[in-house]
């Protein structure tokens, strides 16, 4: 008898066992095979971008090839719009990155009036869906061509053709949906800030100016350069806003769109594989050095 | 603070006027971008849509309820569709979301800032390209397909994803399923786990726990990381152009189509102005709901 309760007891442990180790690695394995959905479609480029394919679509596996690698940039007007896409989003990043910065100091260093307003006005942008963003900055274009009425004061006063769809108002277009982005990160940054810092500067002697640049700004330049990655990566891939603006200039994913219709080239796949091994690379090389860097301290 | 002191016996110099102004010199020039082109074309997107008239006449503000009409009883499949699609989509992100999170936040341990990484890793490359991968995966001849049907011969041979419903939710809920995790993370990372014990102690089993404990806490992630799926899906035409067919469009495709297409700008702006309010409408309904009030942080 005792023996046999034993048994069972020992049996009924081993169960137990075996179902609290299944829900030990039950997460663990869901993430994992999470984390490989989020990755298989970047499998996917990478691999396609080594396809033999037939015809003018990569759609089907045929063989491996070095071809596209080898001429990376070998359809009209790829280059072009690449190098379109790199200039807005420098400048974008540039601008947005300035006048967010100014606005994160702004709301996080002074009490004023109107901060709700502005907090809101800045969220805003942010939770608007990004198609409403692109057919409202269409219709102000369309109106500033049609001289119309509604033109708000002073765009009326630009030299004529201006705002005529095109790498102006891509850029337009691009720092206005930057801008709340990098408010964002530069207040989450500024959030943590000690102000004592500041104040031990002044008592030191030093003035506003000097202690903006000496103690303030190098404290929050991580925030500032984390927040200038997020907008050149936002306006590098941005797609929705830019093909109601564009008119005819081709940023490279407007010029992505265009060709799919009636080819799909491997050139493609290249480029997008150069970007991401470029921005993995850049991350896994600025994590290793801030891991250092926190290490010697 | 003893400088506020010596400095407050002094009249009020030039200097400290200026210094007061400091503020409002900060905030101007990206307020001003974000009223001139955020205000301001959202503004004439309402205008435009109580007007009438063509591209080739021009459009006069005549304050006609024709577009908004037309706008909610024109096009209730693609309404019909947008809200399914994207709700789906929602759904299942947050499913499968919400046990990636919470893995990596309380079983991540030294691999937090890898899986972290793994997570976001699909934004450096092209939102575009990675739907077209999807379109290479899904494909009737597609990696997926192909084996399914001619190694296994599991699937019919005039078996088809792509061009359906199922592939354009496929594609809003990989395209972003990143958007729930991150804020969900945030929210699940930042619990006590001190709180965890206590339950514990309190004779709480993990699932109680879990139910009473972690789950109410990281309501302020649910929240973030729904309406951050849910908007942009709800406005997409991306997917449901690249991964769907003409039953499965979606009301960012009716949007986009008459601003770029049809140039019918009263209707397009009628939709937009309804497609915004109704999300933030939603959105606020929704935050009283679960309480959030951090909305704009």
């Amino acid at each position: 008898m005792a023996t046999a309760t034993a048994e069972q007891a020992s049996q009924r442990h081993a169960a137990r066992r075996a179902a609290r180790s299944a829900s030990h690695y039950a997460l663990p394995v869901f993430t994992a095979l999470a984390i490989g959905y989020l990755l298989i479609p970047i499998v996917v480029m990478i691999i396609f971008s080594f396809n033999d394919y037939q015809g003018k679509f990569n759609f089907v596996w045929h063989g491996f090839t070095l071809a596209a690698w080898e001429q990376p940039l070998a359809w009209p007007g790829l280059a072009d719009a690449i190098r379109t896409s790199l200039v807005i989003a420098g400048l974008a990043t540039v601008v947005s990155t300035i006048l967010g910065t100014m606005i994160g100091l702004a709301l996080t260093r002074y009490h004023f009036r109107g901060r709700g307003a502005i907090n809101g006005l800045i969220f805003l942008p942010l939770a608007a869906p990004e198609i409403v963003l692109g057919a409202s900055l269409l219709t102000l274009f369309i109106n500033v061509g049609l001289r119309s009425g509604l033109t708000p004061p002073g765009l009326t006063l630009l030299p004529k053709g201006t705002l005529a769809l095109g790498f102006n108002t891509v850029l337009i277009a691009h720092i206005m949906f930057c801008i709340s982005f990098v408010v964002v990160t530069v207040k989450a940054r500024l959030s943590g800030f000690d102000r004592h810092l500041e104040e031990a500067a002044m008592d030191l002697g030093a003035n506003e100016w000097t202690t903006f640049w000496r103690v303030t700004f190098p404290l929050i330049l991580p925030g500032v350069l984390a927040a200038a990655v997020l907008a050149f990566s936002l306006s590098i891939d941005d797609f929705v806003i830019t093909n109601f603006v564009s008119g005819t200039t081709n940023t490279f994913p407007i010029w992505v769109y265009g060709i799919i219709r009636n080819a799909l080239p491997a050139q493609i796949n290249v480029i997008g594989s150069i970007v991401f091994l470029t921005a993995v690379g850049l991350v896994g090389f600025t994590t290793l050095r801030s891991g250092r860097a926190v290490r010697l301290r | 603070m003893a400088a506020t002191a010596t400095i407050a016996v002094r009249p009020p110099s030039r200097r400290r006027r200026l210094l007061a102004l400091a503020p409002y010199a900060l905030l101007i020039p990206g307020l001003l971008w974000l009223l001139y082109f955020f205000v301001w074309p959202v503004f004439q997107m309402l205008l435009m849509s109580l007007s009438s008239g063509t591209l080739d006449s021009g459009f006069r503000l005549t304050f006609t309820t024709k577009p908004y009409v037309d706008a909610l009883t024109r096009f209730p499949s693609q309404w019909g569709n947008s809200l399914l699609y994207a709700g789906i989509a929602t759904l299942i992100d947050f499913l499968i979301g919400f046990p990636v999170a919470y893995t990596i936040a309380f079983r991540g341990g030294r691999w937090k800032n890898l899986l972290l990484f793994l997570v976001i890793a699909p934004f450096f490359t092209s939102f575009l390209i990675r739907t077209i991968s999807w379109q290479i995966l899904l494909g009737d001849e597609g990696p997926v397909l192909a084996f399914l049907k001619h190694s296994l011969g599991v699937v019919p041979v005039d078996f088809s994803v792509l061009y359906s419903p199922i592939a354009v939710i496929a594609g809003l809920t990989y395209n972003f399923l990143p958007f729930m995790i991150l804020p969900l993370y945030v929210a699940l990372e930042k619990i006590d786990g001190r709180l965890l014990e206590a339950a514990g102690d309190l004779y709480a089993n993990p699932w109680q726990t879990f139910r009473r404990v972690t789950f109410p806490l990281s309501l302020p992630g649910v929240f973030a990381g729904t309406i951050l799926t849910f908007i942009p899906a709800m406005g997409d035409y991306v997917n449901a152009e690249l991964l769907g067919s003409p039953k499965t469009r979606m009301i960012g495709n009716v949007i986009q189509g008459r601003f770029l297409q049809t140039n019918d700008y009263p209707v397009a702006s009628a939709l937009s102005i309804v497609l915004m309010v109704g999300i933030l409408a939603a959105v606020l309904i929704y935050a009283r709901r679960l309480g959030t009030e951090e909305l704009t942080g």
